[in-house]
């Protein structure tokens, strides 16, 4: 069963707001009110039949009150937390906090997107300033146009008995150079205006296809047909990706989608996934396909009801994560990198070498995913181009396999909230962690 | 004889401006408008100072600047970079390839002349 510290908070919560008796609640998911006054103080772990009987009950998504939605709040909290260096902010409530006020507690993640998104934008702008080459030379332009005026109304202005052909030199060059800075800043502002607020990035492109995803629960039917529809029909009504980038990265992520589709259907590979515990090798050879092909494969599988979510990590070379579906209760950073001791890196150290690794979450309650990891060669590699890999991993709460008799490695989300109080690659201080 | 300038820019309004005020005030002006034959203008020139312009046509500013400094002939030329960057990095960029003193457009003619005049020490 899924192991939570805020399931019961929640409940609770939820059927005070909507004005149910404890006895009442428990009758109705044939349990006693006393087991039920257990669980609303989280001194009982649910989940499965009875956490659906309860959200039934109560009217609410049995998800929201998983562990999952709970570990990507409390992680954006504490992220929220770590980046308010002059507030003493209490993290070690941060838990009861969002239990008990789980409304604020969901304003201070929305507000902390908000305030990423605007950093984003704040950052495209400057970096627009400073490399774009055709701003650059509009305004080095028009500062040329006004220093020339500048210098030679100072010299009309100052110099007395100027002689008349200088006059008539420095009249001409005014002239001119009013013309030019007249013409160079209405040009500005016309390419200024050509951007339009999707350029400048409302959120990253990555993050917009990764929304996308997330509303079509990363399982795209049209693309499971035989005649499968083109990308253009995939992405009507794809309010979340507004960027070109966007729209570039999520057709990529089709054409890609597709030949996985493609190798391996969904009724056959379904089922095989299924019977092989999800393992990616005996899949690989199944379906005479690749490992990492097989974990997306896996990963894009539609989500049963009640079932914990699997959940898929890519990297490129230079380990920057490049495709995030988060399993419940495994938050992934959103933006900086990762914990070094995924095994997603091992794998980018260890080209074409699968890995299997029992990891264990840091976090109140430790939570158990197989993981597995392999590090394939980009497409386009040739034999003289440096070889470029890019690694997957695939991650599979434990609830949902057998797990194999393998040493638990303890890894963290990202060293910035990492709880664990000694660690030998820690990247930098935890907000969370004892002083070593 | 007044001593002598090199202005090396590429924008006529300004050169014409900046030779202007100089003239007046006594120095000798040489203008030159590319950044590829500049060095060999300054050996040809062989200016008493140098204004230097950052963006030129051919090679930039910034990397004239290098070679000035690399050639113990002119290590310790006066030059008086000219830039429409005026930020910190761009300061410090000046500052480490060596020149002697840095100016952001717009400027003025005074301010022009008297840095002119203080590299110089007059």
């Amino acid at each position: 069963m899924p192991a939570t510290t805020l399931i019961g908070s929640r409940i609770r919560e939820r059927r005070l707001t909507l004005g149910i008796k404890q006895s009442v609640l428990a009758q109705t998911v044939e349990i006693s009110p006393a087991y039920l006054n257990l669980i609303e103080h989280n001194k009982r772990r649910i989940g499965g039949k009875l956490l659906v009987s309860l959200g039934r009950a109560l009217d609410i998504d049995p998800t929201q009150l998983a562990e999952g939605a709970e570990a990507t709040v409390l992680a954006a909290l504490r992220d929220a937390a770590a980046r308010a260096e002059d507030i003493a902010v209490e993290i070690d409530r941060v838990e009861e906090f969002a239990g008990q006020f789980s409304g604020w507690a969901e304003l201070v993640v929305m507000q902390r997107r908000q305030i990423a998104v605007l950093e984003h934008t704040v950052e495209t702008l400057n970096d627009r300033l400073a490399h774009d080459p055709h701003l650059a030379a509009s305004l080095h332009d028009l500062l040329s146009s006004v220093t020339a005026i500048n210098s030679t109304a100072s010299i009309l202005v100052d110099t007395q008995d100027i002689a008349g052909e200088w006059r008539d030199r420095f009249h001409r060059n005014l002239a001119e150079d009013s013309t030019r800075l007249a013409e160079g800043a209405q040009a500005l502002v016309r390419y200024l205006d050509e951007v339009s607020d999707t350029e400048l990035g409302t959120s990253t492109p990555q993050d917009e296809v990764e929304l996308w995803l997330e509303a079509r629960g990363y399982h795209l039917s049209e693309l499971e047909r035989a005649l499968p529809s083109g990308p253009e029909t995939v992405l009507r009504g794809a309010t979340q990706i507004k960027s070109t980038a966007a729209k570039d990265l999520a057709a990529r992520y089709l054409v890609r989608y597709r030949a996985d589709a493609a190798k391996m259907p969904l009724g056959a590979f379904s089922s095989a996934a299924a019977e092989a515990g999800f393992d990616p090798l005996r899949l690989t050879e199944m379906f005479s396909s690749d490992p990492a092909a097989v974990m997306r494969r896996i990963a894009s599988l539609p989500q049963d009801d009640g079932q914990l979510r699997l959940g898929l990590v890519s990297c490129d070379g230079s380990g920057t994560l490049i495709f995030r579906k988060p399993p419940d209760g495994f938050s992934m950073p959103r933006v900086g990198a990762a914990c070094p001791l995924w095994p997603l890196y091992q794998a980018l150290s260890r080209p074409m070498v699968p890995i299997r690794a029992l990891v264990e979450l840091a976090g109140r309650e430790a939570q158990r995913f197989l993981t597995y990891a392999v590090a394939q060669p980009q497409a386009g590699a040739g034999f003289d181009a440096p070889p470029v890999f890019e690694a997957t991993m695939l991650i599979l709460p434990a609830e949902r396999v057998d797990v194999p008799d393998l040493p638990v490695q303890r890894i963290g989300s990202t060293c910035r909230i990492c709880p664990r109080a000694k660690c030998d690659v820690r990247r930098e201080p935890s907000v969370l962690a004892a002083p070593a | 004889m007044g001593k002598r300038v090199l202005l090396i820019e590429d924008e006529p309004n300004i050169i014409q401006a900046i030779s202007f005020i100089l003239a007046q005030d006594g120095w000798r002006v040489d203008t030159h408008a590319d950044g590829k034959t500049a060095l060999a203008e300054v050996a040809r020139r062989n200016p008493d100072v140098v204004i230097l312009d950052v963006m030129l046509p051919n090679r930039s500013g910034f990397e004239i600047l290098q070679d000035l400094r690399a050639d113990p002939g002119t290590a310790d030329l006066p030059v008086l970079m000219l830039t429409a960057r005026g930020q910190k990095k761009d300061r410090e960029m000046a500052e480490r390839f060596g020149a002697s003193r840095f100016m952001t457009k717009p400027f003025s003619n005074a301010e022009v002349l008297s840095a002119v005049r203080d590299l110089v020490g007059t």
